[in-house]
């Protein structure tokens, strides 16, 4: 498993090489200037130059993506153009809450689907089947905005329960950490509880006719064994498989909850990124993601062994 | 069935109970104004950008030599200052007890320094700086100032409210190439910039600065008494407005500068929160042609543009609630000082499709496509190009509205290409009035043309040189005349399309106590109950 690992981590590499290749000249072709943004309405067309060359904007691509590719192999993710800021220290500012907000949402969405995946398809074509399948359709639908402002309305306005909006910290106590994580995550799964309760429900429909859950009930295994310790086992890898790629979509698409309910993650750092043409923190968060994914579809491929012991690597 | 229904009310309760009991440890914060403002803060150097934010950080850490108060007046503030009878020499002495946020005093060398690399970036300081013969300090306390040539603007200058105030600085930091941003956030003003708790576009935390000793005159605008009633003030940036107005109305925000006038009815029912217009001088919207190629390098062409737009139409698109808008012709603001209706009589954009027809016939116009840059992603600007492009379609214009984002606006109005490579014929921008409300600070009344003219270079001699008789006028009837002649000349040359004014409402916490009317938010003089 071991040498499966390295070498996976090695070819990781090469997508990392093209990825900041690709995003450096995507960027770099679309039209934008960092300077206007530092530089203000009332800037004249001299001082943007300046501070273009100020910047280093004025030199040639292949220059600047050299420069940058070096201060990357030294472990440098750059500066923030406009605020001066070291791109990891933005980064490290903002992961904590779309980090904590993605792991809660996919703790509720995992609590919530892959039970009512289980049930729905033990109980195929019944009331309640129907009944969470018409469910998962709202929450494909439903924008993930409305869910938010409905929760808000309901929770923090009506009923103050919870506070409208912001983030605390885990390290600031678990009370403040979760009155806040509650309806953002809650929001955040809405989309994920109906595609996972789905997929469960698909994956079990598809085990619960096998000889073997057949064999279990007939040794007279109580149904929450049969369900839960033989099918939902057999049927785990491609839930399995949805929920890793969700929690690396969640890390990455969760800005309309962050903007939903205040919460300064990395969502909102790429999209203030990417309106002010801040390239470096734009190019540093990219790369960052694509790491992310190459490691979370190793730990989903890794964690395949632990649930089928058919697959050895 | 009975079995899972005992689970599902199991769960209920205990989620209930879990709620409960979280919202019963919400925390309190005291003696900390939690304050939304009108953008995210990154740019952190006010000499660096125009930006307003930035202007606004700048006047919570930085001070300033002279304030300027409600009458429009320059008073001291870091010093007071004696005017030669000749008006060629200006002497500012600091006044006992000025100390630099790191603990050092704050000297004469410190404040040359900063007015020199102001000087260098602010338009009006760069035009000041002209007609300064020597900058020296005489003693520790003292600046000499001595000017080659006669120019009355020192003192408003160094006491504006707009973009890149005269801010002062430690010569390590004003030493910095006026291109570079500086690398420390060091003032003498009355709140200390917390370094360590900056989240750039996020949040931004300031201490009250304890050996800041304010004025003892009355806080005015941003002169008197800087007097800070609270230990912190957190700037906290919400991308959502609804979330901002949850937050205002649940008490976890105490101030948002400017509520979208389309929400301003969520906050004015609720009884707790106050609002009041704290910028009476309002804003500006205008449009601004490029004068280098046709059609509007015609001025026939351009003066039928402005005929043909109505301020009404744009005012209405903008804005929506007539309480929060006005009509206004003139360049400075109308309730500036300066402001007149001087010239406006046959150049007010008020949607004369008729007389705008008769102008094109006369200029020959030739159906030459108008390019109107359309920002989408920017609320305040993404309406003005969509109603002006109507009513230049309804006069005759061939117009071309071309969507994108604010960014690649403000890149694209940077080239001075025709349109058809890459260029642009019109945008639009809003400005507050105290960056308009003069010929020196009005970046459109400048006739320098492609070099150091503003976007779509007006080349015009004869602007600059009554710029200049402004700048030499030192008194105030001088300069009303003068600057009557500067707009009725502008707006025959159409140097820009005033597109009227609207106001933005600010709205705070009732707890919060002494929330001053100012062009510039300002958060001394503030008691949080």
């Amino acid at each position: 498993m071991l040498s499966y690992f390295v070498r996976r981590v090695l070819a990781a590499i090469p997508v990392m090489f093209v990825v900041a290749l690709f995003v450096f000249l995507l960027l770099r072709l679309s039209p934008g200037d960092p300077a206007a943004i530092i530089a203000g309405d009332m800037a004249t067309p001299d001082q943007l130059a300046r501070i273009r060359t100020a910047l280093g904007l004025d030199r040639p691509i292949y220059e600047q993506f050299f420069v940058w590719l070096s201060q990357l192999l030294r472990g440098d993710f750059g500066t923030s153009l406009i605020s001066q800021t070291n791109v990891l220290t933005m980064v490290n500012q903002r992961l904590e809450p779309t980090i904590s907000l993605a792991i809660v949402a996919i703790i509720f969405t995992v609590l919530i689907a892959v039970p009512l995946g289980v049930i729905a398809a033990w109980r195929h074509g019944s009331f309640l089947d129907n009944f969470v399948m018409s469910s998962s359709v709202v929450g494909f639908s439903v924008p993930v905005f409305v869910i938010g402002y409905v929760l808000i309305q309901i929770f923090a306005i009506e009923l103050r329960w919870l506070p409208v909006q912001g983030f605390r910290s885990l390290f600031d106590g678990v009370g403040p950490f979760a009155q806040r994580i509650v309806l953002p995550a809650l929001t955040l799964s809405s989309i994920y509880i109906a595609l996972i309760a789905r997929m469960t429900r698909a994956s079990m429909l598809e085990v619960l006719d096998e000889d073997y859950i057949r064999t279990a009930r007939a040794k007279g295994l109580a149904e929450r064994l049969v369900l839960f310790r033989h099918a939902l086992r057999n049927a785990a890898v491609p839930i399995i498989t949805v929920i890793g790629t969700g929690f690396a979509l969640m890390v990455s698409g969760v800005v309309v909850t962050e903007s939903v309910f205040n919460i300064p993650g990395l969502g909102r750092l790429i999209v203030d990124a990417v309106l002010a043409r801040d390239y470096p923190v734009i190019q540093g968060l990219i790369l960052l993601t694509a790491g992310f994914y190459v490691l979370i579809n190793l730990l989903i491929d890794l964690s395949y062994a632990l649930t089928d012991p058919r697959i050895r690597y | 069935m009975g079995e899972m229904k005992v689970v599902f009310r199991r769960t209920a309760v205990s989620v209930a109970l879990g709620l409960s009991v979280l919202a019963a440890s919400a925390p309190v914060s005291a003696q900390t104004i939690h304050a939304m403002m009108h953008s995210g803060l990154r740019v952190l150097d006010p000499i660096l950008t125009t930006a307003h934010i930035t202007r606004d950080h700048g006047f919570m850490i930085f001070d300033t030599l002279l304030g300027m108060d409600e009458a429009f007046k320059p008073q001291p503030q870091m010093a007071d200052w004696k005017v030669s009878d000749d008006g060629m020499t200006y002497t500012f002495t600091l006044r006992d007890g000025l100390k630099w946020h790191d603990g050092q005093l704050v000297t004469a060398e410190d404040c040359i320094a900063s007015l020199n690399r102001w000087g260098k970036r602010d338009s009006g300081g760069q035009m000041m700086m002209t007609h300064v013969k020597s900058l020296v300090a005489t003693d520790a306390k003292t600046i000499t100032m001595t000017l080659a040539t006669p120019f009355g603007y020192v003192l408003e200058l160094l006491a504006k409210p707009s973009s890149v105030p005269a801010f002062m600085m430690p010569k390590r930091l004003a030493d910095t190439a006026p291109d570079q941003p500086i690398k420390e956030q060091i003032g003498s003003g009355p709140f200390r910039f917390v370094a360590n708790e900056f989240d750039p576009g996020n949040k931004v935390v300031y201490e009250k600065f304890a050996d800041y000793i304010p004025r003892k005159e009355k806080a005015s605008w941003t002169a008197g008494g800087k007097v800070v009633k609270v230990d912190r003030v957190e700037w906290i940036n919400m991308p959502d407005a609804q979330t901002a107005l949850n937050a205002l109305n649940s008490g976890d925000l105490d101030f948002m500068e400017q509520v979208p006038q389309d929400l301003m009815p969520l906050v004015e029912s609720n009884e707790d929160i106050a609002t009041a217009d704290l910028n009476p001088l309002g804003n500006q919207t205008m449009g601004r042609m490029n004068f280098l190629y046709p059609p509007f390098d015609n001025v026939k062409i351009r003066q039928a543009a402005l005929v043909a737009i109505n301020q009404a139409d744009i005012l209405a698109a903008r804005v929506g609630d007539p309480r929060f808008y006005r009509e206004c012709g003139s360049f400075y603001g109308c309730r500036s000082p300066l402001g007149s209706d001087a010239g406006t009589e046959g150049f007010k954009a008020t949607g004369d499709l008729e007389k705008a027809k008769a102008l094109l016939k006369e200029a020959g116009y030739d159906n030459t496509p108008v390019v109107i840059l359309q920002p989408t992603d920017v609320a305040s600007v993404s309406t003005q190009p969509v109603v002006a492009a109507e009513a230049l379609r309804k006069a005759g214009f061939n117009v071309q509205l071309q969507p994108m984002d604010w960014q690649t606006v403000v890149t694209r109005r940077a080239s001075q290409q025709p349109s058809a490579q890459g260029g642009w014929n019109m945008f639009f921008t809003n400005w507050i009035i105290p960056e308009v409300w003069n010929p020196i600070v009005n970046p459109m009344l400048n006739g320098h043309g492609k070099e150091g003219g503003f976007f779509g270079w007006q080349s015009d001699p004869k602007m600059d040189e009554m710029r200049g008789q402004f700048a030499a006028a030192n008194n105030d009837e001088d300069r009303k005349r003068i600057a009557s002649e500067i707009q009725a000349h502008a707006l025959k040359e159409v140097s820009y399309v005033p597109l009227g004014e609207y106001q933005m409402v600010s709205a705070w916490n009732k707890q919060l106590d002494g929330v001053i009317s100012s062009p510039v938010p300002v958060f001394w003089n503030i008691a949080k109950q």
